[in-house]
């Protein structure tokens, strides 16, 4: 068996494959972030906590309903946007206008109390979830064995991504979305029903996050705090991205998935505190993150 | 009608499209409007001047819903706008070009153009757009920002007539710009009318107002003080002057 730079191969891409799993959900979250922010000023802390909600319906829908993985992929986004809809309703909206420590601050709050619900309910402990039946097993690749669900959740997530990078960057209810972020009351006094607009912003980030959580069901176990230790990585990697970058988001989280990955390979000990040592680099380089508009 | 509404606006009542009444309006705890009256019957071209801080903007902004905070009434072609957002007010024809333009950075030229929803059948198509504008044809994939400041308020006031608006509310438009530029926009402007659109100017500029108005409002401090048809403007020329202080 051949070996790179002193690694087997198997350690090395087994490696990048994680890395690049991680980095889909880096980037999906990250991009659901960017797109709220955009349009609503409010950094949402609570993203991490509906990520978990995502998966935790997922679960529900098997257990209570018999709703499977593909029937949870489309109805945990609708059902967890639509609770991120309510949200918006009856709190974000009175923050728009105030600082954006006000709208962390309350979200921070919300994925406490959403959270700590949950924790109350199932414990610290994880739920599993089985893999749908015909993407289990996986392919041989000769130098490596890649599972099939892994292969899926990079196809689907990519696929998430980048459809809404063309909604947002390339279609006429993007060309709304990016002028709204600009000056929502110009775009308003155009004829433009801004506010129903950005309470369905909202409901599409969380949703997304709600789409993430879905596909992390089988590979993580659905627990109570599977999205609080991944937030606080995602919000790094929004900082590194620029916050606000839409196709930034995208290409940091998967980037920065794989940088953690072979960070695991060549030097394990970093491989926990890399993306946060990046971070603090890009900071005293580049304040506005690496994609960022500068202010 | 109070007073000065009688005394300003005589003739177009029957057939006012847009009319304003005793309007008060605020920023925050501030109240800038202080009873503001007039009225523009369909089809003319009428400008508010006065100095700076007089409350022209303000009054632009609270006819298009954006200063929510406002009192009094206006009506517009029968309907109330006091009360109604500014999404509701644009749909019922009415356009706005901002006086800092307002184009969209993250936008091409193109975008900002096709931006403002129809809201109305009977705008402007794009080709007579063009014909108008040529300068946008040419740069239509460019960052709307990209562009210099004429070609800006142009792509500012264009894409408002595609949108079968029938009321144009103009702030400033030719502020900061080149005299060629100046008198571009007035034969547009010119041609508008021609058209049958209802156009309100706001203007400090009354040298480029008096070629293309057919009355003027005069506003000072929150109020309209004084109202002066585009034949008396030079009989009354030194009474214009002392209110616009030049
Ligand atoms: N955003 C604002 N907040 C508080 N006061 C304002 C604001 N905009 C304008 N004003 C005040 O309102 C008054 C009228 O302003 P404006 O309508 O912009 O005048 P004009 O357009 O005639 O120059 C001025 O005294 C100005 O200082
Ligand atoms: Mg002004």
């Amino acid at each position: 068996m051949f070996e790179l730079l002193g690694i087997p191969p198997q350690a090395l891409f087994g490696q990048i494959m994680l890395g690049l799993i991680n980095g889909a959900f880096y980037a999906m979250l990250s991009l659901g972030l960017a797109v709220i922010f955009g349009l609503l000023n409010i950094i949402n802390f609570a993203h991490g906590a509906l990520y978990m909600v995502g998966a935790f319906t997922a679960w529900f829908l098997l257990q209570y309903l018999g709703i499977g993985y593909w029937g949870a992929l489309l109805l945990a986004p609708i059902l967890v946007g639509a609770f991120g809809v309510v949200i918006e309703r009856t709190m974000l909206r009175h923050l728009y206008k105030l600082d954006h420590l006000y709208g962390l601050l309350l979200t921070f709050g919300l994925a406490l109390v959403i959270q700590g619900l949950f924790q109350n309910k199932f414990g610290s402990s994880g739920q599993p979830y089985a893999i749908p039946s015909v993407l289990q097993g996986g392919q041989n690749l000769g130098f490596m064995f890649f599972p099939n669900y892994r292969a899926w959740v990079v196809v689907a997530s990519l696929g998430m991504c980048l459809a809404t990078w063309y909604v947002i960057e390339r279609t006429k209810l993007g060309s709304y979305l990016r002028a709204a972020t600009e000056n929502p009351t110009l775009v308003q006094a155009f004829g433009i029903n801004v506010p129903r607009m950005i309470m369905l912003t909202y409901g599409f980030g969380v949703g997304l996050a709600a789409f993430a959580g879905v596909l992390a069901a089988p590979i993580y176990q659905v627990s109570p705090l599977m999205g609080a230790d991944l937030i606080i990585v995602v919000f790094a990697v929004v900082v590194i991205g620029g916050m606000g970058s839409i196709l930034g988001s995208i290409i940091t989280g998967f980037t920065l998935g794989i940088v953690e990955g072979l960070t695991k390979v060549f030097y394990p000990e970093a491989s926990n505190i890399v993306i946060f040592v990046i971070m603090a680099i890009v900071l005293l380089l580049k304040p506005a993150g690496l994609f960022g508009r500068t202010a | 009608m109070t007073d000065a509404a009688a005394r300003l606006t005589p003739e177009v009542e029957a057939d006012a499209l847009l009319a304003v009444r005793g309007l008060h309006a605020w920023y925050g705890e501030s109240h800038v409007l202080h009873g503001v009256d007039f009225e523009i019957g369909s089809g003319e071209v009428v400008t508010l001047l006065g100095r700076n801080g007089a409350g022209k903007t303000t009054t632009l902004k609270s006819i298009m819903g954006i200063i929510d905070a406002r009192k009094g009434s206006i009506r517009f072609d029968g309907t109330e706008l006091i009360g109604l957002p500014s999404n509701r007010i644009a749909r019922l024809g009415l356009g706005f070009v901002p006086e800092e333009r307002g184009i969209f950075a993250s936008l091409s030229v193109e975008e900002n153009l096709l931006l403002p929803p129809e809201v109305r059948p009977g705008g402007l198509s794009l080709e007579t757009i063009y014909e108008l504008f040529p300068n946008l044809r040419e740069r239509l994939y460019s960052q709307g920002t990209k562009l210099s400041g004429g070609e800006q308020q142009m792509l500012a006031i264009a894409r408002i007539l595609r949108t079968g608006a029938r009321l144009l509310l103009l702030d400033e438009p030719t502020e900061g710009l080149a005299p060629v530029i100046v008198q571009q926009i007035g034969r547009t402007i010119r041609r508008l009318k021609e058209q049958g659109f209802t156009i309100l100017l706001v203007e400090q500029n009354f040298h480029f107002a008096a070629t293309i108005a057919d009355r003027h409002y005069i506003m000072e401090h929150g109020r309209v003080v004084d109202m002066m048809a585009d034949a008396d403007l030079s009989a009354r020329q030194a009474e214009l002057q002392a209110y616009l202080g030049v």
